[in-house]
């Protein structure tokens, strides 16, 4: 068991749903008087385990409000869970959205070394890489423009060369391969391709059947936040049909 | 030895007891009044101990635990340049697009400064040595003591995004936003001694001890915008509460008036309620009134400063799990 990166183990998540958003003080010491809180309980995750080996890229799939992305922020830390465990050996970084923690008013310099800042990168580290993310993003004529007057393309670019950059253990994808024109898309594929083949292991978050087959070897399939189906992809494949279908 | 929490408790209550006895002989210059029976001296004695054994287990545990607290409750190393970023930010967003920038920090005081004059002054026409340079001192600790909490109790739901997408440390966004204004301080700080020259005010070798009221503030500030930060994330109506409440202060506490002259008699003893009356009064006495405050000034603000830390950050660090939930 010395390789496993990521352990999931029995985690479920619940939310609270209030009917109606409680947001003054007010309104909330009124609605407690009267006992007239109400919550409904909603499982976003229940009892999900699995365990993704070092070096292994392992899909994530399931239908829209699945409980993909709850998964996905639970491993990465951004949520507590409810009941169970993860664990997450080595370093971690999430591409849940490209350009997280990007600030329009500054330049794409500031802007990077404020992300690099975010996984806990040094100014130091950051100084050797900056170079490496403006190649790869083809940014050097923007690089002291505001963000604000970046196209959409151009920072998603900017976010995913950020993200990348910096070598992680474990990188987790989120539907983001979608990003800017045919060729960058294929420099990103390129670019993960050779983290995986250079042993960095990967979570790959998907609706696309097509692009999980082609990558990963395991994955999971959630249904409504339970485990639908859990094994090889021609496995998973089969369930995801029958239930998308 | 470890330093573990049994051992910890045991060591405060003997230096507690050891305190206790200690001032209890010490000169009164040193300790402060000691009143006319012992049934006022001995709680004032037992209130001056209990802060200096809890200040020393906390710089003890500072000390021994440094790398466990660094690694472990706040991954300072790891996180240090983006402290820095962000304080870095909020400094610049403040002043970004106006024309005059940093130096408004210095101006501003400097305006309200005349207005008091005018307001206290000649139309009033209260006499305090000195006004301008008393006026400003108290702006000073009080500047730094509104602006931290004001700014410092939004910095959890203004950095929504962040928080939602990345795991980043959630302490690091309060903690940032009171020390930017921490930076500010210092321009007030040109504002006051540039005054300070001007009216020819004696200088007093006491006046090397500021950074001590200022860090007081500092850390009576911060562990408030620790709690005030989590309370916003569920209760959004602390903003306009709180802006009341600071509106309210700022003219409980002796800044524009002082206390010994206008303040009827009944009403002296409230005025020690208030933290920033201790803090504005300790600048005071080291700018003005050359005069280095006693063990028992020291500890009022000591005290009031640790007790703001250690509730604000309990409350944060229980609520920061479920600050997600809400935002």
């Amino acid at each position: 068991m010395g390789n496993i990166a990521i352990d999931v183990d029995n985690v479920s998540m619940m939310f609270h749903l209030t009917r109606d958003k409680i947001t003054g003080l007010k309104e909330y010491m009124i609605k407690m008087l009267k006992r007239q809180i109400e919550f409904e309980e909603f499982w976003a995750l229940r009892n999900v385990s699995f365990s993704v080996e070092k070096g292994e890229v392992f899909g994530i799939m399931g239908l829209n409000g699945a409980g993909k992305s709850t998964l996905l922020k639970i491993i990465s830390g951004v949520f507590k869970p409810t009941i169970g465990q993860v664990s997450v050996v080595g370093e971690l970084v999430p591409l849940l959205e490209l350009g997280t923690g990007f600030d329009p008013e500054f330049s794409a310099r500031d802007n990077i070394y404020m992300n690099g800042a975010m996984y806990g990168r040094s100014p130091h580290e950051m100084e050797s890489i900056f170079a490496e993310i403006m190649d790869f993003a083809e940014l050097w004529e923007f690089q002291d423009v505001s963000l604000k007057n970046f196209s959409t393309g151009m920072t998603a670019r900017l976010g995913f060369a950020v993200a990348t950059s910096v070598k992680p253990e474990v990188l987790i994808i989120d539907e983001i391969l979608g990003v800017g024109d045919y060729k960058f898309q294929q420099k990103c594929v390129g670019r993960i391709s050779n983290m995986i083949s250079g042993g960095t292991t990967v979570l790959l978050v998907s609706h696309d059947f097509n692009i999980i087959q082609a990558m990963c070897s395991r994955a999971i399939l959630l249904d409504r936040g339970r485990t639908a189906c859990l094994g090889t992809v021609d496995k998973v494949a089969e369930v995801y049909g029958n239930i998308s279908g | 030895m470890a330093l573990t929490k049994k051992r910890m408790a045991l060591f405060a209550v003997l230096l507690t007891v050891g305190f206790f006895v200690a001032f209890f002989f010490l000169p009164e210059s040193i300790v402060g009044e000691r009143g006319e029976n012992l049934m006022f001296f001995a709680p004032k004695i037992a209130f001056l101990a209990i802060t200096a054994s809890m200040a020393a287990v906390f710089i003890l545990v500072i000390i021994f635990r440094r790398d466990y607290i660094n690694s472990q409750v706040f991954a300072l190393n790891r996180y240090k340049y983006l402290l820095r970023l962000m304080i870095k930010r909020d400094f610049i967003t403040k002043y970004r697009k106006s024309m005059l920038g940093i130096i408004w920090s210095i101006l501003n005081p400097l305006l309200m400064m005349l207005v008091m004059m005018f307001v206290f002054q000649y139309l009033f026409r209260m006499t305090i040595d000195n006004f301008p340079v008393y006026f400003l001192g108290g702006r000073l600790i009080f500047g730094l003591f509104e602006e931290s909490t004001s700014m410092g109790m939004n910095s959890i739901i203004n950095n929504e995004a962040i928080i939602k997408k990345v795991y980043v440390p959630k302490y690091i966004f309060p903690v940032a936003q009171v020390t930017t204004s921490l930076v500010n301080v210092f321009f007030t700080f040109i504002a006051f001694m540039l005054i300070f020259i001007i009216t020819g005010a004696p200088f007093h070798w006491t006046m090397f001890l500021i950074p001590i009221p200022i860090i007081y503030t500092f850390v009576f500030s911060l562990g408030l915008v620790m709690l005030l930060s989590s309370l916003v994330v569920f209760f959004r109506d602390m903003q306009y509460l709180w802006g009341v409440f600071t509106t309210m202060l700022f003219f409980l506490t002796p800044i524009m008036y002082s206390v010994e002259a206008t303040i009827q008699e009944a009403f002296l003893p409230f005025y020690g309620l208030n933290p920033l009356y201790h803090f504005v009064t300790y600048f005071r006495m080291l700018t003005m009134w050359n005069t280095i405050p006693d063990l028992w000034a020291n500890m009022v603000c000591i005290g009031y400063a640790l007790a703001s830390l250690c509730i604000g950050s309990y409350v944060f660090m229980k609520k920061q799990d479920r600050f997600l939930l809400h935002l």
